[in-house]
């Protein structure tokens, strides 16, 4: 990590704090006892967790038929969470590998939580191509190119869902194996740290004998390195996949060349809004205001006013394509999105998406926490919704207009989307307790040594 | 052998003798072993190992067990069964006056599936959607199993004993439903010669009395006259649903077809005009349909009597009153004389009176109309059943014996017969399946099952046809005329009976056959018989008109005075006059005007709707409403239909079955005690005394398809008028055309430019062609196809929930009054739509979407050009059904077999007796698997190792799925495209070239559904042609 920081920028670490506060600041959580707001948390989350898998056995064991899909619309809130649950875990790896690559020095204090979010968010996003399968118990490894008995019994390369199962697999790997390495050193901080034996073992084992000697460190800045390299390109692949679902489809509404960038930059977009929702509160319940500043917030939100731009472009563009292709079916398509039955989707997601981030111009608004962390939400809200958009209103109106159906969700769709949400909540807050929340080594190297002070 | 002292020891005990080591010397070894428990009481190690030999042997005994539970092979396999090979028996349905003649496809001793005899010259190989799911009722648990008296079962001796002993004391009534067969009538007069004081009183569940008066007023005779609508150049049709529900739909479609098949060659069709109130099937199909109140379906006629009249010179009718399109239809029917048919569905003799009067004046008795050689369809005397129910209330009546009908379910009068039966003190019933006729009996003899049954039909006078029996008896029951037989004191054996009756009566007539046996053989073969001799016999010469038309006028003016609202009752396509309402495949079918299914309800016009605050929504339920006729109330869902004629309200009969089984029971309300009466004859209208009010419940009708147009879609319907077809062979094609790079000027067809190398079909090339102008609608496919593939029924709850398994679904679409550009106007169906049906299965797409969005290739192409599915490889993720542009793909949302939550619905795959209908050559689905028209694969397979057996080529007629040998109408057609002499290229008029990927097809009617999305379906339709003058 480069130690140049120049005197005349604003500190990203305020109060002045030193390499021994960090240290302090960040292991205190880890080795105290849980706090109040945590357990609470906890409660919340495993409580969702429950009722979530209640919802889940449901639908394992009655079928697919618990849900209100139909023959007309095959996917509705599956496809939906696992696209949201894949664009959320974007911003994790955008800020670490991305902004590493571009030497963004403030991301050293959200990356860590940031990452941990697009793990816990890709393992959400992973179980809904699972459960929305008729047979999962086939399909978990159907799906995968097994060499086999059958001879030629192959998976079909053409299929796009064999795409996402490369993409979102290989995204996993690349993101847990760089967010763990990440984490050796500081797992040998809080090993060196410990006191009882348990806390000796678990982190000993987990900080893989690190010593902190030079080469150790050299070759760790190295494979950082790779590892951001390596997953750049993930960035702007996984999501790309993930709209050829549709892109490559013939049903109006998905059949889009847009589609790529279009989820790329909405990935991103409800990414970020994502880390701020988290990061909001991980620094109130942890007291890290110092470290996630007010300034880390504000660079968010300019990030979530160019992407919900990106996104509000790419809306209209669609619009007017549909129009101007002359295409009878994809101009009712869009016609359809917007004032058909399922218009207050459409305009939710408008208003969410694209008018709600513009608020962030106004400078007071994007440095305020409160409206920062309720924005974050409404985008996030937003970028559920245009999943839905794009799924639900493309089918249930397409081709033949026989087979016009609505579209009406059960509690199971609800339960297995709460599912997911009280394992992310119950494996984020579980993070944030026995892990360092903020990466202790690369924000050491940012803090101003005395000398630098002004 | 030298002998030798030498003398071996094991040890110094064994030497010296040792009295401690004799004492074990025989052991196998010397010292006690430290084994636990040898001598004490716990177990050993030998103990041990025979445990374990006993446990693997008994877990290896109970898992041989289970799979070989059923499967018993033949020990004298019977000569004409052979696994895998199913047998044909030609046979006949018919139930009540419904005729149909038909093959029933055996397969190991079960029939499973029944198809049309293309032998008999009236149905001619068609179906309808009854007579397909007739094959399910054989296997309904609600079927009697035994004969009961008094609810507790007996045997055929003690209650033969009773019944006669009853039988002797007094006045005897058998009622009955329209009997066509006269071996059924001979033993019907056998029972009467035994008990000479039985009267025989015939009903029908759809009166056709009015019409047999008329007929006997008119000329002489009252008797049904034949019909031959393929003869009609002009048809106009009086409510009369000839298509799907009047009398012989099966025969009228047939007939109807032929006049609606136009090619380039042959550029003229019939025209039909139809007045109605409710929109029926018929008035969907018709060229010029106009919405009229029931109490102006006499005075119309009248008026269209007065058209023809002063062009014949003839006098005039009083009380006429005009509708739209009368007078060209007057002037049509007058220019086609002869070849021209007027038909009327009224039951009121006074509006047939005119009819007759009208087909007359248009010489159209001879051509279209035959009435010497009349049709047996309707025999029913309201009159009789009249007095029937007043001897009944009086007490005079001993004996009631109820042969296979339910007049307490479907008689008007249904609630005073079972009031007063009471009375009788012997009360008995032959239905087969439970009824609530004969859960009011005191006796039930349960008769067989036609398909158990032996009889014969006789639709027309000399027209025979055999019924013989395809399955032994399931239950201990016997055939109604065994039992009318053995209580006559005769020998019960029904078969004998028949046997001898043809060797008497038909045999000598003929001079083919040599031998009785062989001509009896040859027409069970054949299932139908003509006998010419007994044609001329049993026709009689009719007289010339003598009808009193003044008379017939003045009564239709003092009967016809209407009122604000008025009722028009109506038959179903698919559950139809309720016999067959235990059937979930038919209560299932979606009606082919509403799209609904499970229910009957009330239709209101979208003008009374909008005065009254009736409001439809889509996918929730919407409030009912009270329906108050006389002093009868119900409470009704209610559905907006267009072509309602305002001031009108339909309602179904047939449903509210209570005593049906678990299907049918308190689905929907028995309307039939609303029927009225109207010139002395049972009336389908109720002209005043209706009252509708809005209701504070919600209900919701389950529907298949909610949204009523085709959004002005021409990628989707393509129709002319045949004004404009006349000029242009591709009136009313869309042919979409795009540019590319190198032909900027937009030349190309979509088809032509592709990311695909497209698929090359060495030998045949499936296909399928639909001519949308001879689909009526009538959706005897659907079921052909349910019962052929196995499709589960789901219930209501799931089609509200758009989860229908059907794998060809009939898309009905109204037109719209609104511009093409209004997209919110073409949502709204016009008052009085045009009506286009489309049938849609899998398209087979040679360049598939489905295909290769499938993650695992479950579904894939064949060489064969179809679109396969594999069910074994599919794990759902309906990626498929998505990227459906037809969305065709159905998914399996449970596990519909052997499950509790649809064995009241799914009463095939259930129980072990229903499941006896599967095909076996189709697998039943599991849950989390996609399913669709496979092109009735099986039969494909079937046919062709057939052929490669008989060591010759395939025939184009050996092969042909459910659903084109089910259509009445021939609307689809089904080959190989790649075998120039198939019926199919013919008809696509397939240009014969060397290539193996694409054909041009050169019919200039066809096209394929969403040609430019480019995915090359193997399915095409012929454009629909209306009989107009202009567009």
């Amino acid at each position: 990590m480069s130690s140049v920081t120049s005197p005349v920028r604003t500190p990203l670490v305020t109060s002045g704090k030193s390499i021994h506060d960090v240290t302090e600041d960040i292991c205190r959580q880890v080795e105290g006892k849980p706090t109040r707001s945590w357990m609470m948390g906890m409660a919340i989350s495993l409580t969702a967790l429950a009722l979530g898998a209640y919802a889940t056995f449901v639908l394992l064991w009655e079928g697919i038929g618990v849900w209100g899909l139909n023959k007309t619309v095959g996917w509705a809130w599956d496809i939906t969470n696992f696209v949201w649950w894949v664009g959320i875990g974007h911003a994790g790896t955008l800020i670490s590998a991305i902004l590493l690559l571009f030497r963004q020095k403030w991301r050293m204090s959200i990356n860590r939580a940031a990452e941990a979010m697009t793990i816990f968010a890709v393992i959400c996003a992973a179980m809904f191509p699972l459960f929305h399968m008729g047979r999962l118990w086939l399909g978990f490894y159907w799906a995968l190119p097994l060499p086999n008995t059958f001879g030629s019994l192959w998976v079909n390369f053409n299929s796009p869902l064999l795409w996402d199962v490369f993409a979102i697999s290989t995204y996993f790997t690349v993101s847990l194996v760089f967010w763990y390495i990440g984490l050796i050193p500081d797992f040998a901080t809080i090993r060196d740290r410990a006191k009882n034996k348990i806390s000796q073992a678990v982190y000993g084992a987990l900080s893989f004998g690190w010593t902190g000697g030079a080469k150790a460190w050299m070759r760790y800045e190295s494979v950082a390195l790779i590892l951001a390299g390596l997953a750049t390109p993930l960035v702007l692949s996984v999501h790309t996949i993930v709209s050829f679902d549709f892109a490559t489809s013939v049903i109006p509404g998905w059949h889009t060349t847009i589609f790529p960038p279009y989820f790329v930059a909405g990935a991103i977009f409800s990414g970020f809004a994502m880390v701020l929702t988290l990061m909001i509160v991980t620094r109130a319940m942890f007291k890290l205001e110092d470290y996630i500043t007010i300034g880390h917030i504000e660079l968010m939100n300019i990030v979530i006013i160019i992407t919900g731009s990106i996104v509000g472009i790419a809306y209209i563009t669609e619009l007017f394509i549909a129009w101007y292709s002359g295409v009878q079916a994809e101009q009712y398509a869009f016609l359809n999105r917007v004032s058909g039955p399922y218009w207050w989707a459409y305009w939710t997601m408008m208003t969410c998406n694209v008018i709600s981030p513009q608020l962030f111009w106004v400078k007071k608004i994007r440095t305020s926490i409160v409206a920062t962390f309720i924005l974050s939400i409404i985008v996030n809200i937003g970028m559920w919704f245009e999943r839905f958009v794009i799924i639900v209103t493309s089918l249930h109106r397409d081709y033949l207009p026989s087979s016009w159906a609505m579209f009406f969700p059960t509690k199971y769709d609800v339960g297995v989307y709460l599912f997911s949400f009280g394992f992310f909540f119950t494996a984020f807050l579980l993070f944030s307790k026995f892990f360092p929340v903020i990466n202790i080594a690369e924000v050491k190297s940012i803090i101003k040594t005395d000398s630098e002070k002004l | 052998m030298k002998e030798t002292k030498k003398k071996y020891w094991k040890g110094l005990e064994q030497l010296t003798n040792d009295p401690g080591y004799v004492k074990y010397a025989d052991r196998e070894f010397a010292e006690k072993l430290p084994l636990p428990g040898e001598e004490t009481n716990g177990s050993s190690r030998r103990d041990f190992l025979k445990m374990m030999g006993f446990s693997i042997a008994a877990a290896s005994v109970a898992a041989c067990e289970a799979p070989v539970r059923k499967a018993i092979p033949y020990l004298n396999k019977p000569v004409d069964v052979d696994p895998g090979i199913p047998n044909y028996y030609a046979s006949t349905y018919a139930s009540g006056g419904n005729y149909c003649s038909i093959l029933v496809k055996t397969r190991e001793g079960r029939p499973i599936k029944i198809e049309g005899n293309t032998l008999s010259d009236i149905t001619r190989g068609g179906t309808s959607a009854q007579v397909e799911a007739s094959v399910l009722s054989l296997y309904d648990d609600a079927r009697y199993k035994n004969p009961t008296i008094n609810g507790e079962s007996t045997d055929w001796d003690s209650f033969d004993a009773d019944v006669k002993a009853k039988l002797a004391a007094g006045p005897v009534r058998v009622v009955t439903n329209t009997v066509m067969s006269p071996s059924t009538r001979a033993a019907i007069d056998a029972f009467v010669q035994k008990y000479p004081s039985t009267e025989v009183v015939t009903y029908d569940t759809q009166s056709a009395a009015g019409i047999l008066k008329a007929n006997e007023e008119s000329f002489g005779k009252a008797a049904l006259p034949s019909y031959d609508f393929s003869k009609a150049n002009v048809i106009v049709s009086f409510d009369a649903d000839f298509l799907a529900t009047w009398l012989s739909p099966i025969e009228y479609a047939k007939q109807y077809s032929q006049t609606r098949k136009i090619n380039s060659n042959n550029r003229s069709m019939s025209r039909h005009y139809h007045y109605e109130s409710n929109l029926s099937v018929t008035g969907a199909n018709a060229d010029f349909r106009v919405p009229i109140k029931p109490s102006r379906q006499g005075p119309v006629v009248a008026a269209l009597y007065n058209a023809i009249a002063s062009k014949a010179g003839a006098a005039s009718a009083g009380g006429a009153k005009d509708a739209d399109h009368i007078k060209k239809a007057a002037d049509e029917l007058w220019a086609n004389r002869g070849k021209s048919l007027v038909v009327s569905g009224s039951n009121d003799p006074a509006v047939q009176v005119l009819v007759n009067a009208i087909n007359d004046l248009l010489n159209n008795y001879g051509s279209t109309i035959d009435l010497r050689n009349h049709s047996n369809y309707r025999k029913g005397d309201d009159a009789s059943m009249t007095k029937f129910v007043a001897d009944l209330k009086s007490g005079s009546v001993a004996s009631v014996i109820f042969m296979d009908c339910n007049p307490i379910f479907n008689h008007p009068r249904g609630a005073e017969i079972a009031e007063a039966l009471s009375k009788s003190a012997l009360t008995l019933s032959t239905a087969g399946l439970k009824d609530e006729t004969a859960e009011a009996c005191s006796h039930v003899a349960p008769t067989d099952h036609f398909l158990e049954s032996w009889g014969d039909v006789e639709p027309r006078p000399g027209v025979l046809n055999l019924v013989q029996p395809t399955i032994t008896r399931l239950f201990d029951t016997r055939q109604s005329e065994s039992s009318l037989l053995s209580w006559a004191g005769q020998d019960s054996n029904y078969f004998e009976f028949v046997k001898a009756r043809w060797k008497e009566a038909y045999y000598p007539n003929q001079d083919k056959f040599m031998d009785f046996q062989m001509f009896w053989d040859s027409c069970l073969h054949d299932g139908v018989y003509t006998d010419s001799s007994k044609m001329e016999e049993e026709t009689t010469e009719t007289g010339a008109f003598a009808g009193d038309i003044v008379a017939a006028a003045s009564s239709i003016a003092s009967n016809y005075k209407g009122s604000e609202l008025e009722l028009a009752l109506y038959f179903k396509a698919g559950v139809g006059d309720g016999t067959q309402a235990n059937n979930p495949w038919l209560q299932e079918m979606p009606d082919p005007i509403t799209k609904a299914t499970w229910d009957n309800y009330v239709t209101v016009s979208q003008s009374f709707a909008s005065a009254n605050g009736i409001v439809q929504q889509e996918g929730i339920p919407w409030n009912m409403v009270n329906l108050t006729v006389g002093n009868t109330t119900m409470e009704l869902p209610v559905i907006i239909q267009p072509g309602q004629a305002p001031g009108t309200i339909g309602l179904a009969l047939g449903y509210g079955r209570t005593q049906a089984g678990k299907v049918a029971d308190n689905i929907g309300k028995n309307a039939y005690p609303l029927t009225s009466v109207i010139n002395g004859h049972r009336s389908y209208y109720v002209l005043s005394g209706v009252t509708l009010t809005a209701s504070e419940n919600k209900y919701q009708v389950a529907r298949t398809q909610t949204h009523e147009t085709y959004m002005g879609r021409d990628t989707v319907i393509q129709e002319a008028t045949l004004e404009d077809y006349k000029t242009d062979a591709f009136a009313g094609r869309h042919r979409p055309h795009i540019a590319t790079w190198q032909e900027e000027s937009g030349e190309s067809e979509p088809g032509k430019i592709s990311l695909w190398k497209g698929h090359e079909y060495p030998d045949h090339h499936w296909g399928l062609a639909i001519d949308l102008n001879s689909c009526t609608g009538c959706g005897a496919c659907t079921i052909a196809c349910q019962v052929e593939n196995n499709i589960p029924v789901v219930g209501r709850e799931e089609v509200i929930n758009r989860r229908e398994m059907h794998w060809i679904r009939i898309d009905r679409y109204y037109s719209s009054d609104a511009d093409a550009e209004d997209l919110n106007g073409l949502e709204k169906a016009a008052a009085n739509p045009e009506v286009t049906f489309q049938p849609m299965m899998c398209q087979h797409c040679n360049n598939a979407p489905c295909e290769t969005v499938c993650p695992v290739a479950a579904t894939t192409h064949s060489t064969e050009g179809l679109n396969m599915m594999a069910y074994n490889r599919c794990i759902g993720t309906r990626y498929c059904a998505n990227n459906c542009p037809y969305k065709v793909r159905r998914f399996n949302w449970f596990k519909y077999h052997d499950n509790k939550q649809f064995s009241d619905a799914n009463t095939s795959m259930n129980s072990d007796l229903g499941k006896m209908v599967l095909n076996p050559d189709v697998t039943v689905r599991s849950r989390g698997v996609m399913e669709k028209c496979s092109l009735c694969v099986q039969r494909i397979q079937y046919g062709k190792l057939e052929a490669k057996k008989e060591r010759r080529k395939l025939n184009d007629s050996d092969i042909n799925t459910a659903c084109a040998s089910a259509c009445p109408a021939d609307a689809i057609v089904f080959g190989d495209i790649a075998n120039p002499e198939s019926k199919i290229s013919k008809m696509l008029k397939i240009q014969t070239s060397t290539d193996k990927i694409d054909k041009e097809v050169g019919e200039e009617r066809a096209y394929a559904v969403l040609e430019e999305i480019g995915v090359k379906p193997n399915v095409l339709y012929l454009t629909k042609i209306r009989n107009k003058d202009k567009a």
